[in-house]
């Protein structure tokens, strides 16, 4: 009986289990995070909550109709930003761009993509908020929407090369100019990749609330069109947590529920329908 | 009707203008030259941004210069503004986080590429992975009513009593404050160390792994003396990324760091981050020095993020291009 | 020049030396739909192509055959020009259609007229229907009606209406490996090409499917004038009416098939013939 080999296997068998315990931790804290939400979030959510405006500070009930709206506007706008430029670049970097510009253009999508989300908010003030001296829903849906675009882009780039170069040359040999080519076969080709990484773009920034915080601002009323400011789901979120009213808690938690529950949603659809693993935000 | 040749190297001739104008009409210059304009349309934001970022902190810039990022106060009334209370926030903070995060998410990593069956490690993946699309807001919403109380009535008088003796965990109790934010940063990034650092162990060669076992290594053995090894430079990598993530958390932070521009010993204080001053100072500021200085400490937090995600790449890449290379 | 329809006497030329003429001279005479005139190819400063001149003959079934590498796919691809999609390829010499220089054509024009069918069958992800009438659709066909009949025509040509013309609709991707290749020839033939090129088209086939292919080429070399490169000698043997042996980058032969395979002029031609490389 060799002590050493005894104390190997031991050895291997505690930084198993350590090692394990580690990812069961980490695993375990989305579904306490999801569990937590369910209870809590769960018991707040009512009719009210989707239909009615928020009650003036300090009463009870209301809703947050206005800020659900308010969040679908803003990524309305964020996608007629994002998903134009993110697109056209990404088919740029895929098909036509030369050694030396795309490596410019991935550079910098790269240092836009590690931009702090607050610093984003800071340029969409300067942007926005400055020149036209107060906050809008214009302001907003510019942060969220440059906050996009170097995800779409990755992802536009990543499923054009995926599409096989014998479905380019194909085209190509009958006599379609490349433009076409690239708009009739490969395009469509690798179109429902493309679409999955959009939504999970949107859902990425639908959570978002720091770049918010200073340029849609927040709205107890409805915000028509697009030059007020705006209530949204993350903001509410935060400021009905962080104040003192047992009310505006609970309302947090349903509010938290529902934007996670549409992020989880967004995200797992994106994973089935690709079936296989999308890159994070790494390199 | 002179169009293209082929004859590419040759000397100019003159047809190469009119070929390009007959390209232009048929479609596919103009695709090109569109699609051009758009990723053009990205460097040139990133580069507003910068100067935007650089332009609106000019009058923070020109009064405080360098010593900006080595001053304590940080006083609206009387407009002396520095950046070292929340330098120090945002840096301890994220330290704690690391600290806890790292050590946790290589070890998961490790069991999820190394360790595990393909599939429950392609399960717990899937889970893990969508641990990192929680938006921070409802991290720090948790935090708050949970983890928050539980620092307050368990876990800090218990580090207090226990490990009391160190400064570290000295002073009053109020649940918030630097351990709480550094806390929640640590859930949060552990999910991108766990990625990151697992797909780079996955792509350590087979063959390195096979070598260790066939010598009789134990499947730890080989994973922490040669797998680990092969792929440091990308965990390193998936380490820096992480930080730059943490450095620019803002929600999560601003909802549990007790908000207090001061520079303490004690991880149980109430601390400040560059992110957390920006967003609650950002809208109450009045006068331009203000939010200069709020843009500034922006700017200082944009070249930290910009520097850290750099280096992560370069080492991510650098794994990369060892695992392709051949002998 | 304009004389489009030129008597000439074939004469097979070397790649080299083009003084040197073969001792048997086939005592054919066929009109050339293409010329090749001293065509040299370079991927950058490599060269893969050496001063190679052929006539293919129209209406007949040429093919091409040579080791791996030997520059008998790049030749191919040199005739419709699909190499203009690799970076620092480039061409020297002419390639005459018709009389008309290639090298200087349109080229989406030179690809109508020329099609090609690959090694690999490579169906678009799009119906059956669909993939035929690319196109005819890119380039530039209007009516609808007359889509359905020129798509009908195109499948019958290739042998496969039969075997789709209930599910016209689905996606290409349903039909089996043969078949798929099927229907890339139909969608080829559908823009109506003068010439049709075909890289190895049945070398990822079984025995059957591949047969259905060669019947195909029978029929269709009386409207079309087709260039096969196969690796498979037999094949070769089996449809072409003339053969041309690559090796190195250069042409070492071209004659009817039959004296290729029996009475070779080079030795080595016999050698790779008879199986002693390649």
């Amino acid at each position: 009986m060799n002590y050493r080999s005894v104390w190997r296997k031991s050895v291997n068998a505690v930084m198993f289990s350590l090692t394990g315990i580690c990812a069961l931790a980490a695993v375990s804290v989305l579904f306490f995070i999801l569990g937590y939400l369910v209870w809590h979030g769960g018991r707040a959510i009512n009719w009210d909550f989707f239909t009615k405006l928020p009650k003036p500070v300090g009463e009870t009930g209301g809703g947050m109709a206005n800020a659900i709206v308010g969040s679908a506007k803003l990524l309305l706008l964020a996608s007629l930003v994002g998903v134009p430029v993110g697109f056209m670049g990404g088919v740029y970097l895929a098909e036509f761009g030369g050694k030396t510009f795309s490596f410019l253009v991935r550079y910098t999508t790269d240092l836009l993509n590690g931009v702090p989300s607050i610093v984003m908010g800071i340029f969409a003030y300067t942007m926005i908020v400055l020149p036209l001296k107060h906050f809008s829903t214009l302001a907003g849906g510019l942060a969220l929407g440059v906050m996009m675009i170097p995800i779409a882009v990755r992802s536009t780039e990543e499923f054009l090369r995926a599409v096989p170069q014998s479905l380019r040359e194909g085209a190509l040999a009958l006599g379609a100019s490349k433009w076409k080519a690239i708009a009739t076969v490969v395009i469509p080709a690798a179109f429902r990749g493309i679409l999955t990484g959009i939504v999970l773009d949107l859902a990425r920034v639908a959570g978002e609330t720091a770049p918010l915080l200073f340029t849609s601002f927040n709205n107890r009323f409805w915000s028509p069109g697009w030059n007020q400011p705006t209530a949204s789901l993350p903001v509410m979120i935060f400021t009905y947590a962080i104040a003192p009213y047992d009310d505006w808690h609970r309302q947090a938690w349903a509010a938290g529920l529902v934007l996670l529950g549409l992020v989880l949603l967004a995200n797992i659809t994106a994973r089935v329908v690709l079936g296989r693993k999308l890159s994070s935000a790494a390199g | 009707m002179a169009t293209t040749t082929v004859l590419v190297g040759s000397a100019p001739r003159p047809g190469r203008v009119r070929a390009f104008l007959f390209r232009l009409r048929s479609g596919d210059e103009v695709a090109h030259l569109l699609t051009l304009i758009f990723a053009s349309a990205i460097i040139l934001v990133t580069v507003l941004l910068v100067f935007e970022l650089y332009r609106n902190s000019a009058l923070a810039r020109q009064k405080f210069g360098w010593q900006f990022l080595f001053t304590r106060t940080w006083d609206p009334v009387f407009e002396r503004f520095g950046a070292l209370p929340f330098i120090f926030g945002t840096v301890v903070t994220s330290a704690v986080g690391l600290l806890i995060a790292v050590p946790l998410g290589v070890g998961a990593a490790i069991f999820l590429a190394e360790m595990a069956p393909p599939r429950l490690s392609d399960a717990l993946t899937f889970v893990i992975e969508l641990l990192a699309a929680v938006p921070s807001v409802i991290f720090g919403l948790l935090a708050m009513f949970t983890l928050v109380p539980l620092l307050r009535t368990i876990v800090q008088p218990f580090l207090k009593n226990t490990l009391g003796f160190l400064p570290l965990f000295q002073g009053p109790n109020y649940g918030v404050g630097l351990l709480a934010a550094g806390l929640i940063l640590a859930i949060m990034i552990v999910p991108f160390i766990i990625s990151i650092s697992r797909e780079v162990l996955l792509a350590v060669p087979v063959e390195q792994r096979e070598a260790a076992l066939a010598l009789g290594a134990t499947r730890w053995e080989a994973t922490w003396k040669v797998v680990v090894p092969y792929a440091r430079a990308g965990i390193l990598g998936s380490i820096f990324l992480a930080m730059a993530r943490a450095l620019g958390e803002t929600m999560a932070v601003t909802m549990v760091i007790g908000n207090d521009p001061k520079i303490t010993s004690s991880l149980f204080a109430p601390g400040y981050s560059i992110a957390a001053v920006i967003a609650n100072e950002f809208t109450e500021a009045t006068s331009d020095l203000h939010i200069n200085s709020l843009i500034e400490l922006g700017l200082v937090l944009f070249v930290l993020t910009f520097i850290l995600n750099g280096l992560a790449r370069l080492l991510i890449l650098a794994t990369r291009r060892k695992g392709t290379a051949h002998p | 020049m304009g004389v489009t329809m030129e008597q000439i006497l074939l004469t097979p030329e070397a790649g080299e030396g083009r003084s040197e003429k073969s001792p048997t001279k086939p005592a054919v005479a066929v009109a050339a739909k293409l010329r090749v005139i001293d065509l040299s190819f370079y991927y950058g400063k490599a060269q893969a192509l050496h001063g190679v001149s052929l006539d293919i003959a129209a209406n007949r079934i040429t093919a091409l055959i040579g080791p791996s590498g030997c520059g008998k796919s790049t030749f191919l691809r040199s005739l419709n020009r699909m190499y203009e999609t690799v970076r620092h390829a480039r061409v020297e010499g002419q390639i005459l259609l018709d009389n008309e220089n290639t090298l200087d054509m349109d080229v989406s024009q030179l690809r109508r007229r020329v099609g090609m069918v690959f090694q690999k069958s490579n169906p678009f992800p799009k119906s059956i229907f669909d993939n035929v009438a690319y196109g005819l659709r890119v380039n530039g066909w209007k009516s609808e009606g007359t889509l359905q009949d020129a798509v009908e025509r195109s499948l019958i040509r290739a042998a496969l209406w039969d075997e789709v013309k209930d599910k016209l609709h689905k996606s290409a991707y349903a039909l089996s490996g043969g078949q798929q290749q099927r229907l890339c020839i139909a969608r080829a033939l559908a823009v109506d090409p003068e010439v049709l090129l075909l890289d190895e088209p049945c070398s990822a086939l079984d025995p059957i499917a591949t047969a259905k292919i060669e019947e195909l080429l029978f029929d269709l070399e009386q409207e079309c004038t087709i260039v096969i490169v196969t690796h498979n000698m037999q094949q070769a043997a089996r449809v072409a009416d003339f053969t041309g042996f690559f090796l190195l980058g250069k042409l070492i032969e071209f004659n009817d098939t039959a004296i290729i395979f029996k009475t070779p002029a080079k030795k080595e031609t016999e050698d790779y013939i008879t199986g002693r490389f390649g």
